[in-house]
């Protein structure tokens, strides 16, 4: 596979530069809803529905930026997009499952602060992906953002039943946990030149 | 519809004094975590990004509370973010122009200073009901507590994985650099680290306070 392969693109945004794990992106809704595995997989689902649409809609954008020169308005207009593309997802949620919103609740607006996203749709511009990879690139760091939610949501149900010290439950402890994930994701590192 | 009913408060040591413990962006309300793990690799990309999200957060918000009555309630979250973008914006083609090299180490992060949930919730919580000058004082308290977070982060990786403070090296040249203390899991570990401290210490606050109230009501 060469480099600028969407297979290669997909893994690389997925697994070997996961976006939360190697990246630091989206730290914020992966310590807040990795609590239960159920809101976790949605929560996942719609992360990676926002990514699609804001990196298609980011793409469109960036075009036309270009072809009328004012690229200085590029990081205001990605925010507008993403902004609108979560209320859609807010819209349809309450629509057909009023559970999942209830569940996600604050969470879901958040989306919009979650800067995975906005990652996403700087990087595919700096990097200069075409359209096709875009989407890869995409859907890849949505993926990846669902595995490492679910991991540490599993993680910390078992951890539920594990005694720790009184001062280290909650953010600390979910912190180790994290870094002992980070830890193990860095042997994916070799699979794939690092983009830093 | 015209914004939020103020609250005014007077401004006060504590307005500025809050941010860097009790309200402390980082290690109390655990708010604007990407660039805390993501750019504290060094002591100075740590400061640099201290220093962008201070500024950005005092202008910004001061903006948001001169124009608090004029902002409709409904879109408000929205202004908002058009209102940091534009600072941020504004902080991306200084540091270009600055210093390129900060720059590329920074990378993306200084644009996504836009998404750190620390000035928008800043924003919302305070400067939306505030007049100018409480807020530039908060502003700048919950700042230097965001900077300070960043450096110590910051520094303690550096001397442990790069053997080094601010570029300078510390050690002889036989030290052995605990690598993985800048890579990706050595942020999460000393973040975790300070927040055991963090939380200990305000444990034995808290005891320390409950001794003194059963003591009062003995006496």
């Amino acid at each position: 596979m060469t480099a600028d392969s969407v297979g290669y693109i997909f893994m690389n945004a997925a697994i070997v530069n996961n976006f939360v794990l190697a990246m630091f992106l989206g730290i914020c809704p992966f310590l807040g809803v990795s609590a239960k595995r159920d809101t976790a997989w949605s929560m996942g689902l719609a992360v990676i529905f926002v990514m699609l649409v804001s990196s298609i809609c980011a793409y469109g954008i960036n075009w036309m930026l270009t072809r009328f020169e004012i690229e200085y308005l590029r990081l205001i207009c990605y925010i507008a997009v993403i902004a609108s593309a979560v209320q859609l997802v807010e819209m349809t949620m309450k629509k057909y499952s009023p559970a999942l919103f209830r569940a996600l609740g604050i969470f879901l607006p958040l989306i919009t602060t979650n800067c995975a996203i906005l990652g996403v749709a700087l990087f595919q511009t700096s990097r200069e992906y075409s359209f096709t990879q875009s989407v890869a690139f995409s859907l890849g760091a949505g993926v990846g953002f669902t595995i490492a939610l679910m991991l540490m949501a599993g993680l910390r149900q078992h951890l539920e039943l594990a005694k720790v010290p009184s001062v280290s439950q909650g953010a600390a402890m979910t912190m180790m946990l994290a870094g002992l994930l980070s830890l193990a994701f860095m042997g994916f590192a070799g699979l794939g030149a690092s983009h830093g | 519809m015209s914004g939020l009913p103020d609250t005014t408060e007077n401004i006060t040591l504590d307005t500025f004094l809050r941010g860097l413990w009790e309200e402390n962006p980082v290690f109390v309300m655990l708010l604007g975590m990407c660039p805390v793990l993501a750019v504290t690799n060094s002591a100075i990309n740590a400061l640099a990004m201290g220093l962008a999200s201070t500024f950005v957060l005092v202008a910004s918000n001061s903006l948001v509370s001169l124009m608090r009555h004029f902002i409709p309630k409904q879109v408000r979250i929205a202004t908002y973010i058009i209102i940091i973008a534009t600072f941020v914006t504004m902080v991306d083609y200084a540091i270009q122009a600055i210093s390129l090299d900060l720059y590329n180490a920074l990378g993306a992060f200084i644009q996504l200073i836009v998404v750190n949930c620390m000035i928008l919730g800043r924003a919302e919580a305070y400067a939306s009901k505030q007049p100018l000058g409480a807020t530039i004082i908060n502003g700048l308290g919950i700042g230097a507590g965001f900077t300070l977070a960043l450096l110590s982060l910051g520094t303690v990786r550096e001397i442990l994985g790069s053997g080094s403070l601010f570029g300078v090296a510390l050690f002889g040249e036989n030290f052995q650099p605990w690598v993985v203390m800048v890579l990706p899991p050595g942020g999460f570990f000393v973040l975790g680290a300070w927040l055991l401290i963090f939380a200990w210490v305000g444990q034995h606050r808290q005891q320390r306070m409950n001794q003194q109230e059963v003591a009062q009501h003995d006496s």
